[in-house]
C-alpha cells in the first residue's frame, strides 16, 4: 500500500432492483422507460383504501440473493413503515424492513488478480426488501416553480444490501461492486443496469488516522449520486484526501460532527456537501399492519441454496483447478458473465483443450465481440464450431498460423471448419512432397545452405516464404526444421 | 305497517314473491329520507336517480326470471368510507370532499354483486375518528330517538339511517366500537366481525390493524343476511382470513343448546349507568331462563384497553393519514396564498433581525404540506395524528407503542382463556344511553373513555355484536353486547337471536316526532 | 407525562401539521392529559410478552408476479389537485 498517513474505511449500501415483471405490492408493470404515470394503480399511488400484497417472486429473488451472499435467514421477518414526506413517496411512508430484516450477517469474497489488494471477505450486515419511490423532475433550466412527479417507479422491488465497513480503498470498493453485480447477474435476480437505476450505490467513508500510537477515526460521510462503478472509484479517491485535509484543518473526530451527506459531481470530479434537516431523521418505523409477516423454514432455505447453481467464486475455482487455467484467466472468463463462461466451458469440453479454448475465447473471440459490440448469446460462432477449429489445429489439419484466417471466415460467413479449410485451400502437405520441396529450395539457394552449415540457423527462415509460394499449405515450422536438418546433413 | 318498518328478511320475501318491487321499496326509503333526513342528517349524499335505476334494473331482471343476488332489490346505505367506483368517498373530511375513487372497495363490489340498491352514503366522524358523528366536516347526525342527542359514532349516519327506517340495512366500520356503540345508542343491531372476515380493500384506513367492516340492521337475522353477503377471503387484502363464509342465515334460528355465557365483573363498575346496568342484568336473566349457564369470567387487562387503543389506533392513523398531503389526490391548500404567507413570514423575521429564525422557516414544499393538512383536517383528526406521531417518535416508541402492543397481547390472552370456559361473553356496550350533542366535544379524554366496553374486541380481533335490550325512562335505547371467539360469528348471531326471539326490544322504534 | 409546547411543535412539524398559537396551547394540554391517561400502561407487567401488531396472525401472504393493467394516466391524475396531464405538480423540490 501507499505511504498515506491514514487508512480509508469504506462501507457500501447498494440498492438492487429485482427482476420481477410486476411491482412489489401491486401488479403494475416494472418495465423501464414508459411514459410518466402510465404504470400506476390505486395501490402504488397510495390512494385511500388501497392495500399492498407482497409479490411472491420478489420475496423469492431476495431470498436467493441473501443465500448467495452467505447470509443467515431468520425464521421470522416482517415489514415496517418508514415515514417521511416527499412528493415521490405517495403514501407518506416507504414499506421497508427495520429491526427484523429477511437476512443478516453474510459476506462476499473479493480479490484482484492483478494483486492490487489481497483477497478478502467483505461482510454483509444485512439485505432487506423494500419498495422504491417515484421520481421528481425539476426543470431548473426552464426556471419553473414546480416539480413534476412520475410514480411509474414507485413500488418497484428493491433489495438493499448493506456491507460492513470492510473496504480499505477505492479499488476494493470497485471490486466489491463488480463481484456483487456478477453474482446477482449469475443468479439472475437483477440486470444491475446502472443507467436504468437497477443498481444504485451510496458509500459511507471515513478515515482511520494513526497519530502518536493512537488511531483517530474521522466523522463518517455518506456519498450519493454515483452513477457508475468508475464514479464510485473516483469519488472515493477524491473523498479520502479531502477528509484528511479537513481533519488537518478542523481536527474533528467521529462523534464530534453529525453524519454528513455529500453528492458526487462527476463532471467537476468533486464531492459537495448536501443540506440536511435534522428532523428528517425521525422515521417513526413501526410494523406495517397491512402486511403479513413471512416465516421461512430452514428446509426452504436449503432448497434455495441447492437451486442456486454455481456461483462465480466456485466457477473460478473450478476453472483454475479443474481446467488448469491461471487465476487471471479464470477471472477474465468468469467476469464476462454466466453466458460467456458457459460458452467457454462448452468450447473447452468439446475441444478437449481447455488452455487453447481459453486463449481463443479471451483473445480473438473477445476482440471480435468488442468490435461488433455484441454479447456472446447473439454471437454467430457456436461453441461447437470453435471447438472443431481447436481440434483441427491440434490434429494438424489446420496450421496454427492459419487458424486466425479460418476463425475470421467462420465468424464472418458462419462456415464450419471443413468449409473454411476448403475456402482457404488448406490441405495437409505430404511429408515426402515437403522433403522434395525443401531439397529443391536448398539446391537453388547455396548461400542459405552455407549459412546454415555455418550455424546461422535463422537463414532457414528465408526459405519459408519461397516454400509458401509454391504451396500455401506448408507448415512454416516444418519447413524450417527440414531445411536445417537437410542442409546440415549435406556437410 | 308501512313497508319501511319491515325487516330486510321480510322485504326479501315480498320482493321474491312479487308482492313488492324494488322500485316501490326504494321510493319508500327515498321518501323517508326526504321527510326526515333534514332533521337527522344521516346521509351525506343520496343519489336517488342511481338508486332507482339500480332498483328498476333488478326488477326487470327478476321479471325476466334471471338469477339474482342475496340482497336483490334491498336498499343498503353505505358509510362514506368505502370506495364506490367513480363516486365520491369523502370520509366526512374536507380533505377528500372531491375524491372520486377509480375503483370499488371489495365490500361495495360484493354489495353490487349481491344486487343491493346503493341508496346513499352515510355521515360519520371524520376518517371514522370519534364516537358521536360530530366530527364530520359537513354536518352532525342526530339520534332518531331524540334529535338533541348523538346517534353515537363513528358510524352514526348508518346507525341513524337504519334506526329511522330510511334503509333496512347499512354498512358501518368498527375500529374501537364504531358500529356497536351507535347501534346501541340507536336501538338497532350492529356487528363487528372477526378481524379479517370482511375485506378491508377499499376501506379508507383509520387504524389498519383494528378496522373492520360490518352490518347494521333492525334484526339479527338481517345482520346475518348482510354479513353473509360481504364476508369472504379477499386476495387483495393480506390480512383477510382464508376461510369459507358459513351460511349464517341458515343457522341463525337454531338456539345454542347448553350455552355457557360469561359475565365480566369489571363491566359493572362505578361508571355504568344504573338503567343500563339493570337492563343488561335483566338480559342475563332472560338468557338464564332460556337455559344458559352464566358464569363470571375475569378479563384482568380489560381496564387497559382504552389506553392501549389510544396508542395503537392513533399511531396507525398518523401513518395512514400521511398520504393526505395535497400532492396525488384530495385537497390542497391555496398554494400561492400559502407561499406568499411564507415569504412574508420570512421577510418579517429578517426585518426583525432574526436571521436564524428566518433560515428555519418551512421550505415551500413543507409549507404546502402543512397548510394543506391544517385546512384539510378537523380538530379530532389532528389530535390523533399528533398523538400517534408522538407515540412513534424517537424515544417514546418503546414506552408507548411497543408497550401497547404487548398489553394488546395480554388482552387477547384474557379472551382466549375466558373462551375456554364460556361460549359468549355478555355485557353492556356503552356506559350510558345517547348523550347530548356537544356534551363532550371539549373533553377528548372523556370521549375516549366512552369506548371502554368496545375497544377490547378490536384489540383482540374477535367478533362482537350489539342488540337492543331496553329503553330508558327518558325513552332512549339501551344496547347489549355479546362477544365471541375469533371466527365464531355463527355462534354470536345464534346467541343474539335467542335473546331477540325471547324479547321485543328490537321491535321498538323512534317516533321521529310522531311523523311516519 | 406532560408534554411541553416545544414537544408539540416538534411533533407538529414531524406530522406536517400547522397549529395556531391557540391550537398549540389546547393541543399541549389535551395531549398531556391523554398521554397522562395512557401512562396507565406502565403498571402492566409485560416482561416476556411478545408484541401483537396484527389482530389476526396470518403469515406468508403472497400474490403471483403477473402484470395486470394499470390505471390510464388520466384516471391516475384525475384526483390530483395540480397536474399537467403528464405528472403531479408540486412546489419545487430542490436538491434536498
Amino acid at each position: 500500500m501507499s505511504e498515506q498517513p491514514y487508512t480509508t474505511v469504506i462501507g457500501l449500501e447498494v440498492h438492487v432492483q429485482l427482476s420481477t415483471e410486476s411491482k412489489l405490492f401491486c401488479r403494475c408493470n416494472t418495465k423501464f422507460g414508459a411514459e410518466p404515470n402510465t404504470q400506476t394503480c390505486p395501490v402504488c399511488i397510495g390512494m385511500p383504501g388501497s392495500l399492498p400484497v407482497m409479490n411472491r417472486r420478489a420475496y423469492e429473488l431476495s431470498l436467493k440473493t441473501a443465500v448467495a451472499l452467505n447470509c443467515t435467514i431468520p425464521e421470522f421477518t416482517k415489514w415496517d413503515r418508514k415515514q417521511y414526506y416527499y412528493p415521490d413517496l405517495p403514501k407518506g411512508y416507504q414499506i421497508s424492513q427495520f429491526d427484523l430484516p429477511m437476512s443478516a450477517d453474510g459476506y462476499l469474497e473479493i480479490s484482484d488478480p492483478k494483486d492490487k489488494f489481497a483477497p478478502k471477505r467483505v461482510g454483509i450486515i444485512r439485505a432487506h426488501l423494500e419498495e422504491d419511490a417515484g421520481k421528481s423532475v425539476h426543470d431548473e433550466a426552464a426556471g419553473k416553480a414546480d416539480s413534476e412527479i412520475d410514480l411509474n417507479r414507485t413500488g418497484t422491488p428493491l433489495l438493499e444490501i448493506v456491507s460492513q465497513p470492510d473496504m480499505r480503498s477505492a479499488a476494493e470498493a470497485k471490486a466489491f461492486l463488480q463481484e456483487l453485480k456478477l453474482l446477482l447477474t449469475y443468479i439472475d435476480v437483477s440486470d444491475c443496469n446502472m443507467q436504468e437505476g437497477s443498481l444504485r450505490v451510496d458509500a459511507n467513508v471515513n478515515l482511520h488516522i494513526e497519530k502518536d500510537g493512537k488511531v483517530i477515526a474521522t466523522p463518517i460521510v455518506e456519498i450519493k449520486n454515483m452513477n457508475s462503478f468508475r464514479a464510485v472509484e473516483r469519488a472515493l479517491e477524491y473523498e479520502a484526501p479531502r477528509q484528511y485535509r479537513e481533519w488537518q484543518e478542523t481536527g474533528r473526530q467521529l462523534g464530534e460532527a453529525p453524519k454528513q451527506t455529500r453528492g458526487w459531481d462527476d463532471v467537476a470530479g468533486v464531492t459537495r456537501g448536501q443540506r440536511s434537516k435534522e428532523e428528517s431523521s425521525d422515521y417513526r418505523y413501526f410494523p406495517d399492519p397491512d402486511l403479513a409477516p413471512v416465516i421461512t423454514s430452514a428446509a426452504e432455505v436449503d432448497v434455495v441454496r441447492e437451486s442456486l447453481g454455481e456461483l462465480p467464486a466456485d466457477l473460478r475455482r473450478r476453472l483454475s483447478e479443474g481446467y488448469s487455467l491461471s487465476l487471471y484467466d479464470a477471472d477474465v472468463i468468469v467476469n464476462q458473465g454466466r453466458e460467456f463462461a458457459d460458452y467457454y466451458l462448452a468450447v473447452a469440453g468439446a475441444s478437449g483443450n481447455p488452455k487453447s479454448a481459453c486463449n481463443w475465447v479471451t483473445g480473438p473471440l473477445q476482440r471480435e465481440l468488442k468490435e461488433r459490440e455484441q454479447t456472446i448469446d447473439s454471437f454467430g460462432l457456436p461453441a461447437q464450431r470453435l471447438a472443431e477449429l481447436i481440434r483441427a489445429v491440434d490434429d494438424g489439419r489446420l496450421p496454427s498460423t492459419r487458424a486466425p484466417e479460418a476463425f475470421q471466415l467462420m465468424v464472418d460467413k458462419g462456415s464450419d471448419v471443413a468449409a473454411a479449410l476448403a475456402e482457404l485451400k488448406i490441405e495437409r502437405v505430404d511429408e515426402t512432397a515437403l522433403v522434395t520441396l525443401v531439397q529443391e529450395l536448398l539446391a537453388a539457394n547455396p548461400k542459405t545452405v552455407s549459412d546454415i552449415q555455418n550455424g546461422k540457423f535463422q537463414a532457414a527462415a528465408s526459405l519459408i516464404g519461397q516454400a509458401k509460394k509454391k504451396n500455401p499449405n506448408v507448415d512454416p515450422n516444418r519447413v524450417r526444421e527440414l531445411a536445417i536438418e537437410l542442409a546440415t546433413s549435406l556437410q | 305497517m308501512s313497508i319501511v318498518d319491515r325487516s330486510a328478511t321480510e322485504l326479501r320475501k315480498l320482493l321474491a314473491t312479487g308482492e313488492l318491487t324494488s322500485i316501490e321499496l326504494t321510493r319508500a326509503c327515498l321518501e323517508r329520507i326526504e321527510r326526515h333526513d333534514a332533521t337527522i342528517g344521516a346521509f351525506l349524499r343520496v343519489d336517488a336517480a342511481r338508486a332507482l335505476d339500480q332498483a328498476a334494473a333488478i326488477d326487470r331482471r327478476r321479471q325476466a326470471g334471471e338469477p339474482l343476488g342475496p340482497l336483490a332489490g334491498l336498499p343498503v346505505a353505505v358509510k362514506d368510507v368505502l370506495c364506490d367506483r367513480d363516486t365520491i368517498t369523502s370520509c366526512a373530511s374536507r380533505m377528500l370532499a372531491e375524491f372520486r375513487s377509480p375503483y370499488d372497495s371489495t365490500v361495495v363490489g360484493k354489495l353490487k354483486q349481491a344486487d343491493a340498491v346503493l341508496i346513499g352514503r352515510t355521515n360519520m366522524d371524520e376518517f371514522a375518528m370519534g364516537g358521536s358523528t360530530e366530527n364530520s366536516a359537513f354536518q352532525p347526525t342526530r339520534n332518531p330517538w331524540d334529535p338533541t342527542r348523538t346517534p353515537g359514532g363513528s358510524s352514526g349516519g348508518s346507525a341513524a339511517a337504519v334506526a329511522a327506517r330510511m334503509a333496512p340495512l347499512a354498512i358501518g366500520t368498527d375500529t374501537g366500537g364504531s358500529i356497536r356503540q351507535p347501534a346501541g345508542l340507536c336501538g338497532i343491531v350492529g356487528m363487528k366481525p372477526t378481524y379479517g372476515r370482511v375485506s378491508r380493500f377499499g376501506l379508507v384506513a383509520f387504524a389498519s390493524s383494528l378496522d373492520q367492516v360490518g352490518p347494521f340492521a333492525t334484526t339479527t337475522e338481517d345482520a346475518a343476511l348482510l354479513l353473509e353477503a360481504i364476508s369472504g377471503h379477499d386476495p387483495r387484502d393480506s390480512t383477510s382470513i382464508n376461510q369459507p363464509t358459513p351460511r349464517y342465515t341458515e343457522s341463525i334460528n337454531k338456539p345454542l343448546a347448553g350455552l355457557k355465557l360469561g359475565v365480566v365483573p369489571e363491566h359493572f363498575g362505578a361508571g355504568l349507568d344504573p338503567e343500563v346496568a339493570s337492563s343488561v342484568r335483566a338480559a342475563i336473566e332472560v338468557y338464564k331462563s332460556l337455559g344458559a349457564e352464566v358464569k363470571e369470567v375475569p378479563l384482568p387487562h380489560g381496564k387497559y384497553g382504552v389506553a392501549a387503543y389510544y396508542v395503537i389506533a392513533p399511531s396507525e392513523a398518523s401513518s395512514n393519514l400521511a398520504r393526505y398531503d395535497g400532492v396525488h389526490f384530495g385537497f390542497r391548500a391555496d398554494q400561492s396564498a400559502a407561499l406568499a404567507e411564507l415569504a412574508a413570514e420570512r421577510q418579517e423575521l429578517i426585518a426583525a433581525g432574526k436571521t436564524a429564525a428566518a433560515d428555519n422557516v418551512d421550505a415551500p414544499l413543507v409549507r404546502m404540506y402543512r397548510s394543506t393538512r391544517e385546512a384539510g383536517f378537523g380538530a379530532e383528526v389532528k389530535r390523533r395524528i399528533m398523538l400517534g406521531a408522538y407515540a412513534l417518535s424517537a424515544g417514546y416508541y418503546d414506552a408507548y407503542y411497543l408497550k401497547a402492543l404487548k398489553v394488546r397481547r395480554l388482552i387477547r390472552r384474557d379472551f382466549d382463556e375466558a373462551f375456554q370456559q364460556v361460549d359468549l361473553i355478555v355485557g353492556p356496550v356503552t356506559a350510558g344511553p345517547a348523550f347530548k350533542l356537544g356534551e363532550m366535544v371539549d373533553d377528548p379524554l372523556a370521549m375516549y373513555l366512552v369506548d371502554l366496553y368496545t375497544v377490547s374486541a378490536n384489540l383482540a380481533g374477535i367478533p362482537a355484536l350489539s342488540l337492543p335490550c331496553g329503553v330508558t325512562k327518558a325513552g332512549l335505547p339501551i344496547g347489549l353486547q355479546l362477544q365471541a371467539p375469533p371466527l365464531a360469528e355463527e355462534r354470536l348471531l345464534r346467541g343474539a337471536r335467542m335473546y331477540e326471539a325471547a324479547t321485543d326490544w328490537h321491535t321498538q322504534r323512534p317516533s321521529l316526532g310522531g311523523a311516519r | 407525562m406532560a408534554l411541553t409546547r416545544a414537544d408539540v411543535e416538534k411533533v407538529a412539524l414531524l406530522a406536517r401539521l400547522r397549529l395556531t398559537e391557540a391550537e398549540l396551547e389546547t393541543m399541549t394540554d389535551q395531549l398531556s392529559q391523554i398521554v397522562g391517561y395512557v401512562d396507565l400502561l406502565g403498571e402492566v407487567d409485560t416482561a416476556d410478552v411478545e408484541p401483537m401488531a396484527h389482530a389476526v396472525e396470518v403469515t406468508n401472504v403472497f400474490a403471483a408476479d403477473v402484470v395486470e393493467p394499470s390505471l390510464t394516466r388520466e384516471a391516475a391524475l384525475a384526483n390530483a389537485p395540480r397536474h399537467n396531464g403528464r405528472g403531479y405538480l408540486v412546489p419545487a423540490v430542490l436538491g434536498e
